[in-house]
């Protein structure tokens, strides 16, 4: 079979899958912090800019529980979220909170401003080459799959990314809360009229988005180093993400970011040159298309 | 009758209201006693959504009286006076598009007990069951004024702010929701009900108070309606 795909492509069987699979990998990281990304927008109407600073601080959370505290990585996978996510509460409620009335950009100044200044205090504590993260002795090695050679850990990053992405969506989708979320993010006056804390379910949401993007963080802690910048180079791409799947569309987060890592995985193997920029030639033509996004409302 | 002795459940004293610079009511008072339908009438831009939304505490600032229960409520925020037990049907209903008709009718969170069970809802507006899956927004506009109603008498509620709920609807189901007004009136709920029609206001309510320029400039009994014609078609200019 191998020898037929090769035959058929021109391309050597592993290399194929091997790309597929690192786009795949990207994808879920795409995937999640768009996800994030969506969720905070559709509630906020704030784009976040802090979001790759906060995916940052959620590896360096993981780092500091190990390095410091002795806590492994599963104890990073809960208490990480958890704690980054907290700082994104008191960040919402001291700056984030007091800009709803004003015009967006106001918005995004501060969340990029906040991003700056976070990415920069790391920086001079932390240095900028970067921390080793060890993969978890339950998830080190390698499955033969036969035709290739699959890193368990990174398997395990697609699935739990998947898990994570499919929990966000169900809820939003399919509970009561979500109801009270997709109710709030057409017409929030309104569903604080019937008795709701809308308020404190903006924090809360917007503590929930962060958390995500800190899950992200540890998930890719093994995988990258641990550095400063780890998040300002993954935002570029998740937020041309963003623009192609459309602002605020959780469903088309989740989608677009799985498949664009694919398909920047399998330019990688077919058109190796235009492998950095594809997502950006794609999000050219989508804004042409469907300005609103391939899964936005025009 | 409903008793209008004793204490008011909604007494609103020299309300004024701002929507940022503009100053839209200048003293509103009005009384609404447990049991009554009473009725807010007055010409295009009189005041009365802006009565009800400060009501509700849904406009930029206000100022003056509103005691519900005999509690004072307008320093509160929107989500507390509901807990209080007031419910608020808005003008353009605000059905919300990204929830099917089911999630529309559980989103208000229940506030009192007393609120009509989920049966009895259904029982009053058969073609919610039906449309139960169906998004919000594709129901008729008299499905979708039902829904708007329906979904805040499950709260328990006490108190029902409704925004001309007959507005644009064919005559057959402006009759039903008159039917429907006479109905929770019977169950005990009480009733602001905002209108421009006021043939249609007769058939439901104990009393209306007329609006005009952000203010209440008067208020006629149902039973002496048909002697103030004159008056009534003055202020609203029919
Ligand atoms: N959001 C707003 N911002 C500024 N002014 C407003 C706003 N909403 C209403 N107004 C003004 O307040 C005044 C009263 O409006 P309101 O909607 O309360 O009238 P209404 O009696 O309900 O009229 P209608 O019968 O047309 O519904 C009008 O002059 C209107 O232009
Ligand atoms: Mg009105």
């Amino acid at each position: 079979m191998l020898e037929t795909i090769e035959g058929l492509i021109g391309v050597p069987a592993p290399l194929l899958f091997g790309q597929l699979l690192l786009g795949l990998i990207n994808g879920a990281f795409y995937a999640m912090l768009s996800l994030g990304l969506a969720v905070i927008f559709g509630l906020l109407n704030i784009i976040n800019f802090t979001h790759g600073a906060q995916f940052m601080m959620g590896a360096f959370v993981a780092w500091m529980l190990l390095a410091w505290a002795g806590l492994g990585y599963w104890w990073a996978m809960l208490l990480s979220p958890l704690i980054v996510g907290f700082s994104g509460i008191i960040l919402e409620k001291v700056f984030i909170s007091r800009l709803y009335k004003l015009d967006h950009l106001y918005g995004l100044l501060l969340t990029l401003g906040l991003g700056l200044i976070i990415e920069g205090v790391f920086r001079n504590e932390f240095g900028s080459s970067g921390l080793p993260y060890r993969i978890p002795a339950e998830l080190s090695g390698a499955w033969d799959l036969g035709f290739m050679f699959m890193p368990i850990y990174r398997g395990w990053v697609v699935v739990a990314a998947l898990f994570f992405c499919i929990a966000t969506w169900l809820i939003i989708e399919k509970t009561r809360l979500g109801a009270y979320l997709r109710a709030a993010t057409e017409r929030a006056e309104l569903v604080q009229a019937f008795g709701i804390n809308v308020p404190r379910m903006i924090t809360l949401t917007y503590g929930a988005g962060v958390a995500l993007a800190a899950v992200a963080g540890v998930l890719a802690a093994p995988i990258y180093s641990v550095n400063p910048q780890m998040g300002s180079n993954l935002i570029i791409v998740v937020f041309a993400v963003v623009v192609i799947g459309g602002m605020g569309s959780i469903l088309g987060s989740i989608v677009t970011g799985f498949g664009l890592g694919i398909v920047e995985g399998l330019t990688k193997v077919f058109w190796p040159e235009a492998s950095a920029t594809v997502i950006f030639v794609i999000m050219a033509i989508v804004l042409l298309a469907r300005p609103a996004g391939l899964f936005g409302k025009a | 009758m409903a008793d209008t002795t004793g204490k008011p459940l909604l007494e609103v004293k020299d309300l004024e209201a701002w929507y940022g610079e503009s100053h839209i009511l200048h003293g509103v008072g009005i009384e609404v006693h447990p049991g009554e339908v009473v009725t807010l009438l007055g010409r295009n831009g009189a005041g009365k959504t802006t009565t009800l939304r400060a009501i509700m505490g849904l406009v930029g600032r206000r100022r003056g009286s509103i005691k519900y229960n005999d509690r004072e409520t307008i320093g509160l925020r929107s989500d507390l006076i509901a807990r209080a037990g007031i419910a608020y049907c808005p003008e353009e209903r605000g059905i919300f598009a990204s929830l099917n008709v089911t999630e529309n009718l559980m989103l208000p969170p229940t506030v009192a007990p007393g609120g009509l069970g989920i049966d009895e809802i259904y029982k009053l507006f058969p073609n919610l069951k039906e449309r139960a899956n169906s998004q919000g927004t594709k129901l008729s506009g008299g499905e979708q004024q039902m829904l708007a109603i329906a979904r805040i008498l499950r709260t328990g509620a006490k108190l029902l702010l409704l925004d001309e709920p007959t507005e644009g609807l064919a005559p057959v189901i402006v009759q039903q929701i008159g039917a429907m007004i006479r109905e929770i009136k019977a169950r005990g709920f009480t009733v602001l009900l905002v209108e421009q029609n006021f043939r249609f206001a007769q058939t439901v309510a104990d009393r209306h108070y007329v609006m005009e320029h952000g203010r209440v400039v008067d208020m006629v009994g149902n039973d002496e309606l048909l002697t103030s014609l004159d008056r009534l078609h003055q202020y609203l200019g029919v």
